[in-house]
């Protein structure tokens, strides 16, 4: 092997990787939140709504489900201001994901919901709990144990996701690694460099809803 | 800039065809790989066990995209160049190993137990017992989930673009570059997507209900 590996462009340019990381995380955690608002929205709908409702809800949900995420940010980014919705890079990198991550959310916070039977509400009741008690007790917790394991990876699969939001060039790690690649030429490096940062991220994640979930959701012991 | 006509629309569509192509060579990169790390990490030994769950923590933690520019810029390393459809392969094949070995890994541990101890009782060894009772019934379990992977495969093939490989989503950027009729242009690709995806996953959740009902 006669290549000879040189990191200095990639070390050099550490302070604008750390921000990358920095807008990574601040893109994925915006989607998040702004996804389960809509999941829980559209799970209400999917499960309680009229019949047309439901229909649009299910039909988004294979459309979403069934088309790549590339497509849809491109749709997105380059289709809607043929409608006269023009967005920068970094709202369109957003609404894509969010619509995105939606699709996925509505089924894991429906199945949450399905999840507490009416019995369990009742048996509350007669044992004399107080609604608050009955909620938090009877409702939140269980309901929150169901949905946590599939809401904590559809995170890292989110978090993994932006990456493909390099492509219109939105504030993230990727786009910042292209940039990097395109002055140095060292790709290799910044790939591998960045790879390894991902990495980083998700074991940290993974680490630490583990440990959320020991701390906070393990089901009592029988 | 010119308004899209019949032939670039054909044009995107006849691409599909590269799309599939690379998916099912994927799938069967994949299936080998997947295999291979679905046995290791049911190994008795511990450290086969360890090197196949690191392969799955650094596939599974890492986005797809990276491991395609990896796949593109590491044979450079050694002084060999590669086509954009061959890192394409090789990247997806990898990825597909890691998640398809964790598919299977969990179908082989359904089994229930005491087959291996009837086959062993038997005086089966390691490699009829897996080849003929372990893995057999581990198909029935695996086809569902597999199927729910194929479909995100098909779906991750549109990154290989990004590297320059021409399949569906690259036919697509190429035709708008030259017409500038994105929204129609893009939503055609995505309905395409749609229409290799869809019956896929809808084939996967029935073949699942099926078997939810035979084993209950």
């Amino acid at each position: 092997m006669s290549y000879e590996f040189d990191f200095t462009d990639v070390f050099a340019a550490w302070p604008e990787l750390l921000q990358a990381l920095v807008d990574t995380l601040i893109l994925s955690a915006s989607a998040m939140v702004l996804g389960l608002a809509v999941s829980i929205l559209g799970a209400l709908g999917r499960t309680s709504g009229p019949r047309w409702l439901r229909w649009i809800i299910t039909e988004y949900i294979e459309l979403i489900r069934n088309t790549p995420l590339l497509i849809q940010i491109f749709v997105v980014f380059f289709g809607l201001p043929a409608l006269g919705l023009k967005l920068s890079s970094n709202v369109a990198a957003l609404l894509a994901l969010v619509v995105n991550v939606a699709a996925y959310g509505i089924e894991i916070i429906r199945a949450g919901i399905e999840s507490i039977h009416k019995g369990q509400i009742e048996a509350g009741k007669a044992l004399g709990l107080r609604p608050l008690q009955i909620f938090r007790l009877i409702v939140l917790k269980p309901a929150i144990q169901a949905v946590y394991p599939s809401l904590t990876s559809l995170f890292i699969m989110l978090l993994l996701n932006t990456s493909v939001c390099s492509v219109i060039a939105a504030n993230e790690l990727t786009a910042v690694a292209s940039n990097i690649q395109s002055r140095s030429f060292r790709s290799f490096e910044i790939y591998f460099v960045v790879t390894l940062l991902y990495l980083c991220l998700s074991t940290f994640f993974w680490i630490v809803f583990a440990g959320v979930e020991r701390a906070f959701l393990s089901k009592p012991a029988r | 800039m010119r308004a899209p006509e019949t032939a670039d629309l054909l044009f995107i569509v006849m691409a599909a065809r590269w799309t599939v192509l690379l998916s099912l060579v994927a799938f069967l990169g994949g299936g080998l790989g997947g295999a291979l790390i679905a046995l290791a990490r049911t190994s008795k030994r511990k450290w086969v066990r360890l090197v196949a769950t690191g392969y799955i923590k650094v596939f599974q933690g890492t986005p797809l995209l990276m491991q395609l520019f990896l796949a593109f810029f590491v044979p450079g390393l050694f002084g060999w160049s590669v086509e954009p459809w061959a890192a394409a392969a090789i990247g997806l094949s990898l990825n597909a190993s890691a998640f398809l070995g964790e598919i299977w890994r969990g179908a082989l541990e359904d089994v229930p137990s005491g087959q291996w101890e009837a086959s062993t009782s038997l005086g089966l060894r390691y490699v009829p017992t897996m080849a003929l009772v372990i893995a057999p019934q581990a198909v029935k379990i695996a086809i569902p989930p597999t199927i729910g992977f194929l479909v995100e495969l098909v779906k991750g093939t549109s990154l290989t673009s990004i590297i320059g490989f021409v399949e569906l989503t690259r036919a697509a950027q190429i035709v708008n570059n030259a017409t500038f009729r994105a929204f129609t242009i893009f939503a055609v690709t995505a309905l395409v997507y749609y229409a290799i995806c869809r019956p896929l996953s809808a084939y996967g959740r029935r073949l699942e209900q099926k078997l939810r009902v035979g084993t209950r």
